[in-house]
């Protein structure tokens, strides 16, 4: 008898697995409370929870429930208990088994590029899904020149996507102070001399030199070939901007989601940016074309997830679907945004810090502050 | 400040990753007698909350844990299968409302907790003595017999064996305090 030998797949691979659609069976072994508070999602993918210390002594309560001839990957929050169950799997005689390399730390920092499409003034749009938070950043191509929107804060899966396109990173935005993940914006832009464009008015703390974006000051990439023109969009944050790109694509930020709308309280001001939220979601993009294609800062349900990745949705369609874009009443409206809101995501109020360049955490506590799901839209509950 | 507890067994775990922690405080409680307190050093920050959980899953009782430069002190005692049981034996005993409404009228009261050293030093009645039921026998001669006793452990278990034990050294005014430190809800003092 051949012994079973256990694979190890990485994020990048897993996350083509999902992407993709292939039918994976997930034995999570992390704790149940964060198991509860985020785990791998897609929508072939089947997940179960049973804590590694309850596998100490047999896998045999996990062996009852994998389901025959499946193949198994085992995911914790490293990767050492996964190995340790993995192993234990394999011994038991079951194949096909493999461990999740880097567990969910690595899972919650892969990002996948995923291309939007061609633009018609020629070079590239590409969405940088963060499959494993939900963040969504953009990559515009032209000419040999690069701009990132809503850059994560892990900079080297860019430069290394940057140096296989050729490109110099010539701008990098942010459409708002970010407060559940850390911006990767102003590190790249320091590295490669770019301009770093946050708006003003979320920038009121911050510690750093910006570039003020303004509705009406166009940025262009690849010489004058693409224009990304900034509209002032509050309500996520008193800042908030969106964008289009090419005349075509419309960033939302964290203003609209696919199938919800921006939360208003993360910065602390739920009650005051009500109207705002409200005016740009019923008013400001009602008045844009139903042509754009919403192209978001996030997505909290996997089901937003088009083909190959892809998160995007018609501006026209979105205000026929999007519950958030169809509540007529204004109390309503309020009450929807300020009540019964999902948590706030992990660390919140540090993650503004950081972006505000007030505190400068290392590494690993930057990677601790982020971890768990987005949670910047309403309804993520 | 490192703060010494008393603990039957120290387990260092220190540099190890997941699973190895919990792993080994498994064989570890194993290899301890009912009752007793395993200290765990770790260094991984998962180690809190699984340590927390196993002991949940498993009945163990999972004191509380220290955080000291990087290192986490975990404090586990063995769970003791009698202990749940309600099976209180000596006959004179007190609530926890009747203690708390006398400290709270000013009464000064003599209370005895006969808990570990660790399981005092997460959390006690404000006041009160140690004498773990372990070291009763070598320890009882520091009491005055003449004056009351409220006894107290954690489920009423401990305390209601050294009332039995001290009734039979001469005390005569003990209470045992039930159900104990579990349900308490008042002020407690502790050294962490």
């Amino acid at each position: 008898m051949t012994t079973n030998t256990v694979t190890k797949l990485s994020a990048k691979e897993v996350a083509q697995l999902v992407l993709e659609g292939k039918e994976l069976f997930i034995i999570d072994v992390r704790n149940e409370t964060d198991f509860a508070d985020w785990k791998i999602e897609g929508r072939s993918v089947e997940i179960i929870n049973i804590p590694y210390f309850d596998l100490i002594d047999g896998v045999d309560p996990a062996l009852d429930q994998i389901p025959d001839g499946k193949p198994v990957l085992v995911v914790c929050a490293k990767e050492g208990s996964s190995i340790f169950v993995a192993e234990k799997i394999a011994e038991a005689g079951r194949s096909n088994v493999s461990y999740l390399e880097g567990g969910m730390k690595s899972w919650s920092e892969y990002l996948e590029p995923v291309k939007v499409a061609d633009l018609t003034a020629g070079g590239e749009l590409y969405q940088f899904v963060r499959i494993g938070k939900g963040c969504l950043s953009y990559v515009v191509l032209s000419e040999g020149e690069a701009t990132i929107i809503d850059t994560s804060r892990m900079i080297d899966q860019y430069e290394v996507f940057l140096q296989s396109k050729g490109v110099k990173l010539v701008h990098t935005i942010d459409t708002h102070l970010h407060a559940d993940h850390i911006s990767g914006g102003r590190a790249l832009a320091e590295k490669y001399g770019s301009t770093y464009h946050l708006p003003e008015k979320d920038a009121g703390e911050v510690t750093f030199y910006y570039e003020k974006l303004e509705e009406g000051k166009d940025i262009t990439v690849g010489g004058e070939r693409i224009i990304v023109h900034p509209i002032y969009s509050p309500g996520h944050t008193i800042g908030s901007t969106s964008f289009i790109i090419d005349n075509r694509y419309l960033l939302s930020g964290d203003i609209l989601f696919i199938e919800s709308i921006g939360r208003p309280d993360l910065a602390g001001l739920a009650e005051d940016w009500v109207g705002d939220l409200r005016e740009t979601l019923y008013s400001r993009y009602k008045n844009l074309s139903e042509d754009l294609i919403v192209l978001p800062a996030h997505f909290g349900k996997i089901t937003e997830l088009g083909e190959k990745g892809l998160v995007s949705g018609r501006l026209g369609d979105l205000y026929k679907q999007n519950p958030g874009l169809n509540i007529t009443d204004e109390g309503e409206f309020r009450k929807t945004v300020t009540e019964n809101l999902p948590p706030q995501p992990n660390a919140y109020q540090e993650i503004r810090q950081t972006n505000m360049g007030k505190i400068n955490p290392n590494e690993e506590e930057q990677r601790e502050m982020e971890i768990g799901p987005n949670r910047c839209a309403v309804h993520d509950n | 400040m490192t703060t010494t507890l008393k603990v039957d067994r120290i387990l260092e775990c220190e540099g190890l990753a997941c699973p190895l922690p919990v792993v080994k405080t498994k064989k570890a409680i194993e290899e301890l007698n009912t009752g007793e307190v395993l200290e765990i050093k770790a260094t991984d920050k998962g180690s809190v909350a699984d340590l927390q959980s196993w002991a949940k899953r498993t009945g163990h009782q999972y004191i509380g844990f220290k955080e000291e430069t990087g290192i986490f002190r975990h404090f586990i005692r063995k769970a003791d299968p009698t202990e749940t049981k309600e099976d209180v034996k000596f006959q004179y005993t007190a609530s926890l409302d009747e203690i708390n409404n006398k400290l709270a009228s000013g009464e000064k009261l003599n209370i005895l907790d006969v808990r570990e050293p660790a399981e005092y030093a997460f959390g006690r009645i404000p006041g009160a003595i140690s004498i773990p039921a372990g070291e009763l026998e070598a320890r009882y001669n520091e009491l005055d017999r003449d004056k009351e006793f409220h006894v107290i452990c954690r489920t009423g278990s401990r305390s209601d064996m050294v009332c039995r034990t001290l009734a039979d050294k001469g005390f005569s005014r003990l209470k045992n305090v039930i159900p104990g430190m579990t349900e308490w809800a008042g002020d407690v003092e502790k050294d962490v």
